[in-house]
């Protein structure tokens, strides 16, 4: 059974979203896509200040198995990277919340809304099985 | 639902994700496969390999017939108990396997590939007409693969004292049996270990015995980086029927000695032989991060193009390593496409990591 934070916002693509006090958006993948994924081995991230769109290939996170385009959660600019996963990308195993990808400035915060909540990403892991 | 072998119920006991390989549901890993990557290069696991198909081949004719059956030649079996590794062609020189067959006192006994062995068994069978031979799959049977360098110490301790003995007396790449059960030290990761073939009503006790003495399971994805570190084809993906073993870094397993003797696909290979423009298989060391996979493009600079066979992170090297076939004359460097980018790679001999050191 994969743990699936309830204070945080869910993708169907698998990506988690946390609102932070400043405004800005922290992505990562969930446990159930790390599970899913096996070890990962390689995490490329999209360029800070590029403007992605809901829905939009942000990134690949890469497996021994194989690899997964992560897609940006809501519209917005990339205002960081977690560099950190360049050298350690099986903390994305050990540690999803923790191991954040990239950081987002929404521009449109209503977006938020609209990805699913714990138990509907739940039902939603629960429906691919 | 695929075809399960007798320890499917201790997979998913011992916390497997499975998955389908060839129409079998199999152990992908027991949790991380990168962990038991390392575990079989420090010490040693247990892989079940019980697919596989195991085929025994008696009769006075069986000589003649695998003479004609295989590439290379049987006659090299001097002695009960010594194996080859060869491949089994198509009138084309295509390659419909690759398998290991060991001299035994009753005649040889072949291990082909899981995912082709209905073809593997028809095409054998085709093959006996003229031949006083007997061709016959061991269902029956279960194989346990024990891995690393602590492998054979480990195994030894758990067994029968006649085992035991066999254990400790068997070179590299020789099988003997022993009562019901067939001891090859052979294996597919480039370390040390046994192939243990054995009746797979006591498959499940045995495979117990060994997680419980601390030799943990290794699913298959191991099996995949283990055997690609090591340089080991997989077939279907670095050879099949559209392939020359020539093509295939095979060619040392062709006995082109005594020239009379006419094995299938001969002629085809006698004409592939004299050419010089037959691509290669080789190996590739991705320096920079990434990771690569098979089908991606290679490109050689004035030479063409090539495609990459099998591709993975390799744990051992901590960076991707790859099988790639390219065109003839390719030298030390080439260049891989990945998502639309070209990345620079050292073209290697294709044997990575051997005994649990790095060769390249």
């Amino acid at each position: 059974m994969s743990d699936i934070p309830s204070d945080l916002r869910y993708a169907a693509s698998h990506e988690w979203a946390r609102l932070e006090a400043d405004g800005s958006v922290t992505v990562g993948i969930s446990d159930h896509a790390q599970e899913a994924l096996g070890d990962v081995v390689y995490v490329e991230l999209p360029d800070v200040g590029r403007q992605l769109d809901a829905g939009q290939e942000a990134g690949v996170v890469e497996s021994v198995k194989a690899a997964s385009d992560i897609y940006a959660p809501v519209s917005g600019e990339v205002v960081a990277i977690n560099e950190a996963l360049a050298d350690s990308p099986e903390r994305v195993n050990s540690d999803p919340y923790g191991s954040w990808f990239f950081r987002l400035q929404p521009s449109d915060p209503a977006q938020l809304d609209k990805l699913l909540d714990a138990a509907g990403y739940q039902a939603a892991c629960d429906a691919q099985a | 639902m695929g075809q399960r072998t007798p320890l499917y119920d201790q997979h998913l006991a011992l916390g497997a994700k499975m998955v389908d390989f060839g129409g079998w549901d199999m152990p992908l890993h027991y949790g991380s496969q990168v962990e038991e990557h390392h575990q079989v290069r420090r010490d040693c696991g247990v892989f079940d390999v019980s697919h596989m198909t195991v085929v025994d081949v008696a009769g006075d004719g069986a000589k003649a017939y695998l003479q004609r059956l295989l590439a290379n030649d049987v006659a090299r079996l001097k002695s009960a108990g010594r194996a080859l590794y060869t491949a089994m062609l198509n009138e084309s020189g295509g390659v419909i396997d690759d398998l290991i067959v060991y001299l035994t006192d009753w005649g040889y006994r072949l291990v082909v590939n899981a995912s082709t062995r209905d073809k593997d068994l028809a095409w054998m069978q085709a093959q006996t007409p003229g031949f006083a031979v007997e061709v016959s799959e061991r269902a029956e049977l279960a194989m346990l693969a024990i891995q690393g360098p602590q492998a054979r110490a480990r195994t030894a301790e758990l067994v029968s004292q006649s085992c035991a003995a066999l254990i400790q007396e068997l070179k590299p790449f020789q099988g003997l049996a022993e009562g019901d059960w067939f001891i090859g030290r052979t294996g597919y990761t480039g370390e040390d270990g046994l192939e243990i073939i054995l009746p797979a009503k006591q498959a499940p006790d045995f495979l117990s015995e060994l997680v419980g003495a601390g030799i943990p399971p290794i699913g298959l994805g191991a099996r995949d980086t283990l055997r690609l570190e090591a340089g080991l084809n997989l077939y279907g993906q670095d050879m099949s029927e559209d392939v020359s073993p020539l093509a295939a870094n095979m060619g040392w397993t062709i006995a082109w000695e005594p020239v009379e003797r006419d094995f299938i696909g001969r002629a085809a290979l006698e004409q592939q032989r004299m050419r010089d423009d037959l691509p290669k298989l080789v190996g590739l060391v991705l320096e920079e991060r990434g990771v690569l996979r098979a089908h991606q493009v290679v490109r050689v600079t004035g030479l063409g193009d090539g495609e990459i066979t099998s591709g993975s992170f390799s744990p051992t090297l901590g960076k991707s390593i790859a099988l790639a076939r390219v065109p003839a004359g390719t030298g030390e460097r080439a260049e891989v496409e990945i998502r639309g980018k070209w990345y620079p790679v050292r073209v290697v001999q294709p044997t990575f990591v051997r005994h649990g050191k790095v060769l390249v």
